[in-house]
């Protein structure tokens, strides 16, 4: 395999994480009001993320330094090109990051309810946007040699808002949201676990119906036998998520919906490769993993460091999910009512 | 205003906000884990009741710091897509790697410390805080590598065909002395802010006669950090500019509005120059001391703007390598007088206070409600000049600014984009403030002895 093709690989699996990872975060995030009535509640759903939720989104920020090192020309494009769906991604991971350190501090009903839609919205956009973005960079997008010689984005905002990519962010949505509906009902105990296994079922077939259409028409504009086999896995990985939700398997449910997470982005990739953003207005002025790339003497450094610490962060994240693996329930809460800034100490 | 314009004022005002509370953070990190290491060998309550209350100070500040990062990474190629595709090559590669090495474990750990109080031993909760703060450190200076190679490009070559810079040498880029000076100049500051905002805070209290068993100790050990992080700054600033001088004489030259090639220059107090920035009309200075500054002789000749600005004619083609002027004088000034001024007020104090004495007054009061902002100011002032003087470069010699911004992006975007960051961090800036003035005020919390049957159900730590 070239050291393109092994980068190309590389990006994907920072997805994959990020997909995983923060696809639970979005999906707690959405349904926070939903499966969390009282104050004891809420505090309890969102300290499930507590020790998580930065971590998670790390695996984004990598794949952004990642890819600007790997395929500068990749990450210069469609950043540049998808100017204002990245800014509102960008508004909402800083809302939510904040929210979830600030929402606490305080006892006040209105404080913390604007906060907790502020959660919501938050995770909702990223949750939808993302979907929308990569539905449209294997669909294709405006793309030409500009006079500079360089590939640019020729579109506008709503070349990105067409009916495939709006189908892809709901279906990125639903399928976080029922993640998320499943990491709560692993991690949680009570009244929560409960709501969120009955959630769960619900999204999880309104996920299935997106997901097919979705994967159908993918299918039907990247005639790939590799993206065949895996639509069908995803399929049936997620008929076997609701399978073990139905049979109260709530980790096998999790560990499901996690490997379908994972398995979209790979599809995703596998429907691109060896394209990165291919052109839809002229094919010759497509972005692949050659004239996007950084040069070898990069990859190769980049590879040294990719191979050594990859594996270490891996080690030492799993190490922090076992250690707050413990349920949490609204009776674990103290004082859920109050915040540490409501009184003054003597 | 074109998008040009719009692009580099929202990676000024981006950039300047993001660095508030970066350094806070950095610096902050470490004293909290000295805290608790202090708490972990002597058991003494105090010390535990000041991790608690200047770690929920740090983690305020370092959830802005976190969210404002993000905008960081992406901006380049949203704004400035030309000067991505120009040094991809080179540039990604240590933002890559902030991301792996540092972020990962400051992310990681500083969850585990937050949340980790009832769930590690104590020994392996301290060690979280210390590999968090060890990741700060990390994450500094990938970024100043980053950053170094703009200010002095190194372990590159041209290719022509494809129009960008390309690397041939990492470890160049890694250890040149730009990035290495910029590292041990910005870290102690990093301290010097967390040691001002630990000695204000901690001052505060005294005054206020609250908790004071738990402040004095913090007084101490923030004004002592701040002292020595002083002297270490200012040794290093001045091997920073002997780097600088060499490297882009210009940067030094503006910095002391010094127009014409001279020796024995003097360090300049207060220069009025022109509107156009041609030439001085009045100006006081300190005899030969920016010769010795730049040169390490006062004899030295120190280049001066116009001198530079003609040979950078010859070199690069018809222009205007002159920075901002006025910008880059004040702006060293500033720097240099804000963070001497917070070192002074931590002398004054630490000789008030040998024997135990307790400091007090209005002057006290009031010079301990400054403190936290003026190493703020010294860092915003001291970034705004590294920057703002390096113009019309982003790349040194390499690439203008003008010809780095996105060209696809219209200045109807960047205008927008450019509002709502600046409204949206307005917002948090005063919900933040208004949190750590209010957790000043709630002060440090008793330490429950809350009997062992609870501890079990309930979590030391929720959101």
């Amino acid at each position: 395999m070239s050291l393109n093709s092994f980068w190309f690989v590389i990006i994907a699996v920072l997805w994959v994480g990020y997909f995983i990872l923060e696809g639970f975060d979005f999906g707690v995030g959405i349904l926070l009001k939903v499966v969390a009535k009282d104050q004891a509640e809420r505090r309890a759903v969102l300290t499930t993320l507590g020790p998580l939720w930065d971590g998670n989104e790390v695996w984004l920020l990598v794949a952004g330094g990642a890819t600007f090192a790997a395929f500068p020309e990749w990450y210069a494009t469609l950043f540049s090109g998808f100017y204002l769906p990245l800014f509102l991604i960008l508004i909402s991971l800083i809302v939510r990051g904040v929210a979830f350190e600030y929402r606490s501090k305080y006892g006040k009903a209105q404080w913390r309810g604007n906060w907790d839609t502020a959660i919501m919205i938050s995770s909702a956009i990223p949750a939808i946007l993302w979907g929308v973005a990569f539905t449209n960079i294997v669909h294709g997008v405006p793309l030409a040699k500009s006079s500079a010689g360089v590939i640019e984005y020729t579109g506008g905002f709503f070349n990105l808002l067409n009916p495939f990519a709006l189908l892809g962010g709901l279906t990125t949505f639903a399928l976080f949201a029922t993640h998320g509906a499943f990491f709560l009902a692993l991690k949680t105990d009570g009244v929560i676990r409960q709501r969120a296994n009955a959630v769960a079922l619900k999204i999880g077939l309104v996920t299935a119906v997106l997901a097919i259409a979705f994967l159908a028409w993918t299918n039907h504009l990247v005639a790939k036998t590799d993206v065949h086999i895996l639509s069908l896995a995803i399929v049936i990985i997620w008929v076997a998520a609701l399978a073990a939700h139905r049979m109260g398997r709530e980790g096998w449910a999790f560990l499901a919906s996690a490997i379908t997470s994972g398995l979209v982005v790979i599809t995703l990739f596998a429907a691109l490769y060896p394209n990165v953003m291919p052109s839809s207005t002229n094919p010759a002025d497509s972005l692949n993993i050659f004239n996007a790339s950084s040069t070898h003497y990069t990859l190769k450094v980049m590879t040294y460091v990719a191979v050594v610490l990859t594996p270490i962060v891996l080690i030492y994240q799993g190490w922090t999910y076992w250690i707050f693996r413990k349920r949490i329930s609204a009776s674990n809460i103290a004082s859920p009512n109050s915040g540490v800034l409501d009184k003054i100490h003597p | 205003m074109n998008a040009l314009d719009l692009a580099r004022w929202q990676f000024a005002i981006t950039t300047v906000y993001h660095f508030i509370f970066v350094p806070i953070t950095i610096g902050s990190g470490f004293l909290v884990a000295g805290l608790q290491t202090a708490w972990y060998r002597t058991q003494k309550e105090k010390y535990l009741r000041a991790t608690k209350f200047f770690g929920k100070l740090f983690l305020i500040n370092f959830a802005i710091g976190v969210v404002t990062g993000i905008v960081q990474e992406f901006q380049f190629g949203m704004n400035w897509s030309a000067y991505s595709r120009f040094v991809g090559d080179i540039f990604g590669a240590p933002l890559a790697m902030e991301g792996l090495l540092a972020f990962f474990l400051e992310s990681t750990f500083l969850g585990l410390w937050i949340f980790g109080w009832d769930r590690l031993s104590k020994k392996a909760h301290l060690a979280s805080i210390w590999v968090a703060a060890f990741g700060t450190l990390f994450s500094a200076y990938f970024i100043l590598a980053a950053n170094a190679f703009m200010q002095h490009p190194v372990g590159y070559t041209m290719n022509v065909e494809r129009g960008r810079a390309e690397l041939t040498d990492i470890v160049k880029v890694l250890t040149q002395n730009t990035a290495v000076a910029a590292f041990f100049h910005t870290i102690p500051s990093a301290f010097l802010t967390a040691g001002g905002l630990f000695a204000g805070v901690a001052a505060w209290m005294i005054v206020r006669k609250r908790d004071v068993e738990v402040a004095k100790p913090v007084l101490k050990m923030g004004l002592v950090t701040i002292v020595i992080a002083f002297v270490v700054v200012g040794i290093t600033g001045d091997w920073t500019a002997r780097v600088m001088t060499t490297q882009q004489p210009m940067k030094m030259a503006a910095a002391e509005a010094a127009y014409d090639t001279k020796s024995n220059v003097p360090f300049s107090l207060l220069t009025i120059g022109t509107l156009d920035g041609a030439k001085p009309v009045f100006q006081i200075g300190l005899p030969s001391v920016l010769s010795f500054m730049s040169t390490g002789n006062f004899n030295g000749v120190v280049e001066g703007v116009n001198d530079l600005q003609a040979q950078y004619v010859k070199k690069y083609g018809p222009g205007d390598y002159k920075p901002n002027i006025p910008l880059a004088y004040w702006g060293f000034r500033l720097m240099i007088g804000f963070g001497a001024l917070a070192a002074l007020f931590a002398v004054i104090v630490l000789v008030g206070i040998r024997r135990g004495r307790s400091p007090s007054g209005k002057w006290f009061l009031r010079g301990a409600i400054a403190l936290p902002f003026l190493p703020i100011l010294a860092n915003s002032f001291g970034w705004i000049f590294t920057e703002s003087a390096r113009q019309p470069w982003v790349v040194f010699g390499l690439m203008k600014t003008s010809a780095g911004v996105s060209p696809t992006v219209g200045a109807g975007s960047v205008a927008f984009t450019m509002i709502a960051f600046t409204l949206l961090y307005g917002v948090l800036a005063v919900i933040e403030f208004g949190l750590m003035i209010r957790t000043i005020k709630v002060g440090p919390e008793p330490i429950a002895v809350a009997g062992k049957a609870d501890s079990d159900s309930v979590l030391t730590m929720a959101y």
